[in-house]
């Protein structure tokens, strides 16, 4: 009886999964996006019975399996090159916004107090800056009182699109960065003390007084960080909210001909946060039919996946570049 | 003794039996014959089997050192072999990469983690087999079998939140203002203790060998002939001296194996120090500085290691791990069949 019942149940589980298999869309790619993609997953076999499998297995995979064509769509957190789009013979779009957050642990400062300038931070990381009451600090923070103690700076230890965009950034704003350290999924970092993952940068910069480092927005909001707020290219400085976000992707000049490339950092516009970044979409150009299924489920994500993307502390794509990526699928033979 | 007669009558039986039936072979000794070929035939059945069974680790491992010498053979080309190792510098960014920052933390952890749990283990086995009273026995060796099952990531999580703390606030803070005072050896405690550093790795390695260093030096420490113990107390010897005297040297081969063993999770092992060792490229003079192993290094950078050299530079570092561990090894092997050699 028991024996019968397991039985039974297992060729169900089997049938069921063989007459699904042609349903469902396979890919891997970036762990950042993986929360809201799986979301929109959810939903989306709720609402159209096709199942999406992603594999969240860092950007590199990402890119080398859609390179070897072994999943429907690879996902990266950095974009990919116009001229490697060539050589892969693929399609590239955004289909998320995230962002990163400088977060510190000094004693008396409160969320939103300490202003910093790309310049100061790039400092800081390069360790230059050494303490937290170095006159480049002061300057910005005029009325606020710094302790006299050593920055410990904490960064990302495995490779990560979160420090892609960082060091993008630092590069932007410094050239002393730009030509010791650059930019990339991971650094040689000049100083500080390396935490595995945005908990491990976080649980860090926690326990460690006197403390900086960087973390995805999401995770700073969801752990009530201390944020620190940047100056932007408009001179002002702006604290990472949900508005600032859209305010940079809003203002940033995407262009569907080299496959939306595109790094999301110092962005023009009065509110935008400074350091941001999309995670892109990879798909192989020779074929439509995968394609226009990947692409259906983007689709519904864009139309109806914005509440989730929210509620997850994601940034949706503001509304016209989501008619100008409709447009590059239209284009690209992709109805 | 009724046993050994029993037994002697059976096979009794039996043979007698064999000789009875004799006959009878003449006349089917067809089918007896192809009973024969067909135990023949399980046999080297089951011989081919065994075989390839064993055959298997062979393959697996020449398997495994050909690909990962054919997956760094880029950066084997670029760097070379000394140059490779004695470069600290790893750059993604620039692509210079170099593993001497990753080879020195994973030999400094080791050898740290070996120097804590040498003694304690061994401590341990005295008290086990020596001095406990018998209704503990039971319950320790549980005890410390147990802590032998415990995944490493539970071990890297309890380092992160509960042993860095007191590391980095207590027991570092301490050691500074002890031993850090000591004109050159103080230097080994100087920076800000944080508590993400090697000390705290190494404690946390040690505490995950432990188990093996006991148990295995508790099993042989037992092996010792009760003979042995009894007439060195008879002719009045201290218990002391009985476990210096007799038992250490009983056991010696035994606990050296152990060591190794242990010495090699503590070479490869990896989510434990990802979380407390801070993982930062660079040749730390103090133990209170971050520092990166190999294994740290490859499972931190592996996802994300877009261009073909960086992806070589790692299959190199598993490269030269994958040769140290064999070294390792092969090394104990040789030095336990000299030991036991005469």
């Amino acid at each position: 009886m028991n024996l019968k019942n397991i039985f039974l149940s297992l060729l169900f589980i089997a049938t069921s999964l063989t007459l699904t298999a042609g349903d469902t869309i396979n890919g891997a790619g970036a762990t950042f996006p993986y929360p809201v993609y799986s979301a929109w997953a959810f939903n989306y076999y709720r609402a159209t019975g096709v199942k999406l499998n992603y594999q969240s297995i860092g950007s590199g995979g990402g890119v080398r399996q859609i390179k070897n064509r072994t999943v429907d769509f690879g996902a990266s957190d950095a974009p990919v090159k116009p001229a490697e789009l060539k050589a892969g013979n693929f399609l590239q779009f955004p289909a998320i916004i995230g962002g990163v957050v400088p977060v510190v642990n000094v004693k008396g400062l409160k969320a939103g107090q300490l202003k910093l300038t790309g310049e100061a931070l790039a400092d800081i990381f390069l360790g230059e800056i050494k303490k937290w009451n170095d006159p480049r600090i002061e300057a910005i923070n005029r009325g606020l009182t710094l302790p006299d103690s050593e920055i410990t700076v904490v960064h990302r230890s495995d490779g990560s699109g979160t420090t892609a965009i960082f060091s993008t950034y630092l590069s932007v704003c410094s050239g002393d960065w730009s030509r010791k350290v650059g930019k990339g999924k991971s650094v040689n970092w000049p100083v500080g003390i390396g935490g595995k993952g945005n908990e491990g940068v976080a649980n860090y910069v926690k326990r460690v007084n006197n403390s900086i480092g960087y973390v995805e927005f999401a995770y700073a909001k969801q752990s009530k960080m201390t944020y620190v707020k940047l100056k932007n290219k408009s001179g002002r400085f702006v604290e990472p909210s949900f508005e600032a976000f859209k305010d940079a992707a809003a203002g940033a000049k995407w262009n569907p001909d080299t496959g939306y490339y595109l790094w999301l950092v110092d962005a023009p516009g009065d509110g935008s946060w400074p350091i941001a970044g999309a995670s892109f979409i990879l798909l192989g150009k020779e074929k439509p039919g995968v394609n226009r299924r990947v692409v259906k489920f983007f689709e519904w994500a864009f139309k109806n996946g914005d509440a989730t993307a929210e509620k997850l502390i994601y940034v949706p794509l503001p509304k016209l570049l989501k008619s100008s990526i409709q447009d590059y699928w239209k284009k690209n033979g992709i109805d | 003794m009724i046993d050994v007669i029993f037994r002697e009558q059976n096979v009794y039986r039996e043979n007698r039996r064999e000789h009875c039936s004799f006959p009878a072979c003449c006349f089917n000794s067809g089918r007896n014959m192809s009973k024969q070929n067909l135990t023949d035939y399980k046999d080297t059945l089951f011989r081919v089997i065994t075989f390839g069974a064993a055959m298997v680790v062979l393959v697996v491992i020449v398997g495994i050192f050909v690909s990962l010498v054919e997956q760094s053979l880029p950066a084997i080309r670029k760097f070379g072999f000394f140059h490779f190792i004695t470069t600290p510098i790893w750059d993604p960014v620039h692509e210079v990469f170099g593993a001497a920052s990753s080879l020195y933390g994973t030999i400094v952890t080791t050898v740290l983690a070996m120097a804590i749990a040498i003694p304690v283990s061994i401590g341990i086995a005295i008290f086990m087999t020596e001095l406990c009273p018998n209704f503990l026995k039971g319950a320790m060796g549980t005890a410390i079998e147990l802590l032998a099952a415990i995944p490493s990531i539970i071990y890297g999580m309890w380092g992160l939140f509960t042993l860095a703390p007191i590391m980095g606030n207590t027991v570092e803070p301490f050691l500074q203002h002890t031993i850090g005072k000591i004109p050159y050896l103080g230097s080994l405690f100087s920076g800000t203790p944080l508590g993400i550093d090697i000390l705290t790795a190494s404690t946390v390695l040690s505490i995950m060998i432990i188990p093996f260093m006991a148990s295995i030096a508790r099993d042989t420490f037992m092996l010792t002939p009760q003979v042995l113990r009894e007439s060195a107390y008879g002719i009045g010897a201290t218990r002391w001296e009985v476990i210096r005297n007799v038992v250490l040297p009983y056991s010696k081969g035994g606990v050296f194996g152990g060591m190794v063993i242990a010495m090699g999770r503590a070479l490869g092992e990896t989510m434990a120090v990802a979380f407390v060792l801070g993982n930062k490229h660079q040749i730390a003079h103090s133990l209170l500085d971050a520092s990166a192993t190999i294994t740290v290094t490859l499972a931190n950078e592996f996802t994300e290691a877009d261009s073909n050299m960086y992806m070589a530079s790692l299959f190199y570092l598993a490269l030269i791990l994958f040769v140290m561990s064999f070294l390792t090894l092969a090394a104990a092997k040789f030095i336990l069949k000299e030991r036991s050699a005469p």
